[in-house]
């Protein structure tokens, strides 16, 4: 043993400690890779009993998310002839053929939309907000800072019965910009928050040399600090998507059709006799991966934005 | 330095526009970039706030617009505060609060124990605990419904399989029994990460040198866990448990997608009740006191919360 440390584990403890957290991630993972499995099975796989781990992978799921079917009369059929692309033979397995595209598509675009849209606002707001708090005597800083704070302990439920009301009377309803604004809104508390943290890492002394040299605020601004917290508000600005990406509530009461987001509408995927798993589960994947990478590119900001900046690693 | 394209257009600048430019004082900056943020704020959060307020004290119904709106006082408080059914669903949240929270801060302190053992890979096992809880609640609740599907669900076929059980003879979301474990089970699936993160930060924060310290000292083992350990992490884990406190007293999506509130209204939480009388009932001035009720009580109990919090931060 070359170095010997009191507080450092043992082997034999380090290795019992990582076969239990091992383990317990290996659970926790299971729903998950369930959901993408479930994916690239056959409706009947999918339902099968004892569930399958083996199976024949199909992208019936996928192709069934993206379209829909109408079931074809064996003259239709005939008419049709023979299937031209990969999914319409997929689709022909059951006499069907393809009508259309799904709904699918649309929806996943205004979650895009939404959330990039409501981040940037939220991201240019609050990081003019924040770098006024950090830098300038305001005001009531704290009370200011609190009550943005606070604005997130309301539940959403609570906040719909007005915005819906008040919404209706600005004829913002299941609008693309109504939800951009409201998911703003909601967003400023943690961008503002986050950001505040990271620019209050950053030593006013290069503001102040800046300054000297004869640089205006707005200069010292954006080509001193600016740079400084790009990460910070780069890793801001994932939480911000996040968080408009998997909201819920609000987008089920204030959307239906042309603004409505994909969580609503992917539990509303039905197929022809119950719920058409493969599908929903396809939707699902689509629709988690991209967040599953964002966490893995976050992971050591991840800490800080979920307690709003209150635990620094 | 090379003057960059800002300097020289600074330079270009005649000498009372730059006056101008730069005589724009720090309160006036401050007051430019402040001001969007708290001016949004109190459109979309203020503003519909007193409007909940005032409604709250009226019968007023969004689906009868003609209807006359009639003053009513606190009736509608008075309602609710003595209606047996809304005192159930209180109950139903209070269970659904202290099981995921007793839950989440035992798992997750546990883990975040064992991750700090930092045995190779640990980091990388940290992250893949992570995901379930920055995936989308409605959605992932939406497919637990499929894992708790009494014959073909994955969920129902491992706990069979272990406890030798027909994986049909239970249902956990259609027996009034089981739902309500059915929504803690999901939650602390989806949330012990954070409070493990929150531990972990915690653990870390620990010097070296005080169990170096202890250890000299001929504290056991036990001694240092209970004396050193605990005590430090114990502001994290506050936090944590004030988080997840505020997070699950407002629960609305991953509920609604996995039972609904059902069977019955076994497992409708404060949210969803909320969500019936004011979006299914449409009964506005009564749903707004039921929200004005609810946001009371969060904040009155969290800042009573932050008051404890502090004084375990001073000790």
């Amino acid at each position: 043993m070359s170095s010997y440390s009191i507080t450092e584990p043992s082997k034999r403890q380090k290795w019992a400690a990582g076969s239990f957290v091992i383990f317990y991630a290996v659970v926790t993972l299971m729903p998950l890779l369930w959901i993408i499995a479930t994916g690239f099975k056959s409706p009947s796989d999918a339902i099968a009993y004892p569930p399958k781990v083996v199976f024949q992978p199909t992208l019936e799921g996928y192709v069934n998310l993206f379209t829909t079917r109408t079931r074809a009369t064996p003259e239709m059929l005939v008419q049709a002839g023979e299937p031209k692309t990969w999914y319409d033979r997929i689709v022909r397995q059951y006499d069907m053929v393809i009508a259309g595209p799904s709904r699918y598509g649309e929806r996943f675009l205004n979650s895009v939309i939404i959330g990039f849209g409501s981040t940037f606002f939220a991201i240019v707001l609050g990081t003019a907000a924040a770098y006024a708090f950090s830098r300038f005597r305001v005001p009531l800083k704290d009370d200011l800072l609190f009550f943005i704070l606070s604005t997130r302990m309301m539940p959403p439920i609570a906040v719909a019965i007005p915005i819906f009301l008040m919404f209706r009377q600005l004829g913002l309803n299941d609008t693309h910009a109504g939800m951009i604004l409201l998911y703003t809104a909601i967003n400023l508390s943690l961008s503002v928050w986050l950001i505040h943290g990271f620019i209050n890492e950053i030593p006013i002394e290069y503001e102040e040399a800046a300054l000297i040299d004869g640089y205006t605020r707005f200069q010292a601004f954006y080509k001193v600090v600016l740079p400084q917290a790009t990460t910070g508000i780069a890793s801001t600005a994932i939480f911000c998507l996040i968080f408009a990406w998997n909201e819920y509530a609000l987008a089920a009461l204030l959307t239906s059709g042309t603004a409505q987001t994909a969580p609503p509408f992917i539990p509303t995927i039905i197929g022809t006799g119950g719920q058409d798993w493969p599908a929903v589960a396809a939707g699902a994947t689509i629709f988690l991966l991209p967040v599953m990478i964002f966490t893995i590119l976050l992971r050591k900001h991840l800490l800080r934005g979920i307690t709003f900046g209150a635990v620094r690693k | 330095m090379s003057p960059t394209q800002f300097e020289r257009a600074a330079e270009a600048t005649p000498p009372i526009l730059a006056k101008k430019i730069r005589g724009l004082s720090d309160r006036a900056i401050a007051w430019i970039f402040v001001a969007p943020t708290i001016f949004l704020l109190l459109a979309i959060n203020i503003f519909p706030l007193i409007w909940t307020i005032r409604l709250s004290f009226t019968n007023f119904r969004v689906n009868r617009p003609n209807a006359e709106v009639q003053f009513v006082g606190l009736d509608n408080y008075r309602r609710i505060l003595s209606d047996a059914d809304i005192w159930l669903t209180m109950q139903t949240t209070a269970h659904f609060l202290i099981w995921t929270i007793v839950l989440q801060v035992l798992i997750g302190f546990s883990l975040a124990y064992l991750i700090n053992k930092k045995f190779r890979g640990n980091d990388l096992w940290t992250t893949i605990i992570v995901f379930p809880m920055m995936l989308s609640p409605a959605v992932v609740g939406n497919f637990w419904t499929f894992l708790y599907q009494p014959q073909i669900g994955l969920f129902n076929y491992v706990v069979g399989f272990l406890t030798h059980t027909d994986p049909s003879s239970f249902s956990m979301i259609g027996d009034v029994n089981l739902a309500p474990w059915a929504i803690v089970i999901v939650d602390t699936w989806m949330w012990t990460p954070f409070v493990m993160l929150i531990c972990l930060a915690g653990l870390r924060s620990i010097p070296g040198s005080i169990y170096e310290a202890a250890e000299c000292d001929r504290a056991s083992k036990w001694r240092q866990f209970w004396t050193i350990t605990l005590p430090m992490v114990l502001p994290f884990l506050m936090l944590a448990v004030l988080f997840r406190g505020i997070e699950n007293f407002k629960m609305f999506d991953l509920v609604v997608q996995l039972t609904g509130g059902g069977p019955g209204s076994i497992t409708e939480l404060t949210s969803i009740n909320l969500k019936r009388e004011a979006f299914e009932k449409w009964r506005t001035g009564y749903s707004s006191a039921y929200a004005v009720i609810l946001f009371v009580t969060v904040f009155g109990l969290a800042s009573i919360y932050v008051k404890a919090l502090n004084k375990v931060k001073e000790r």
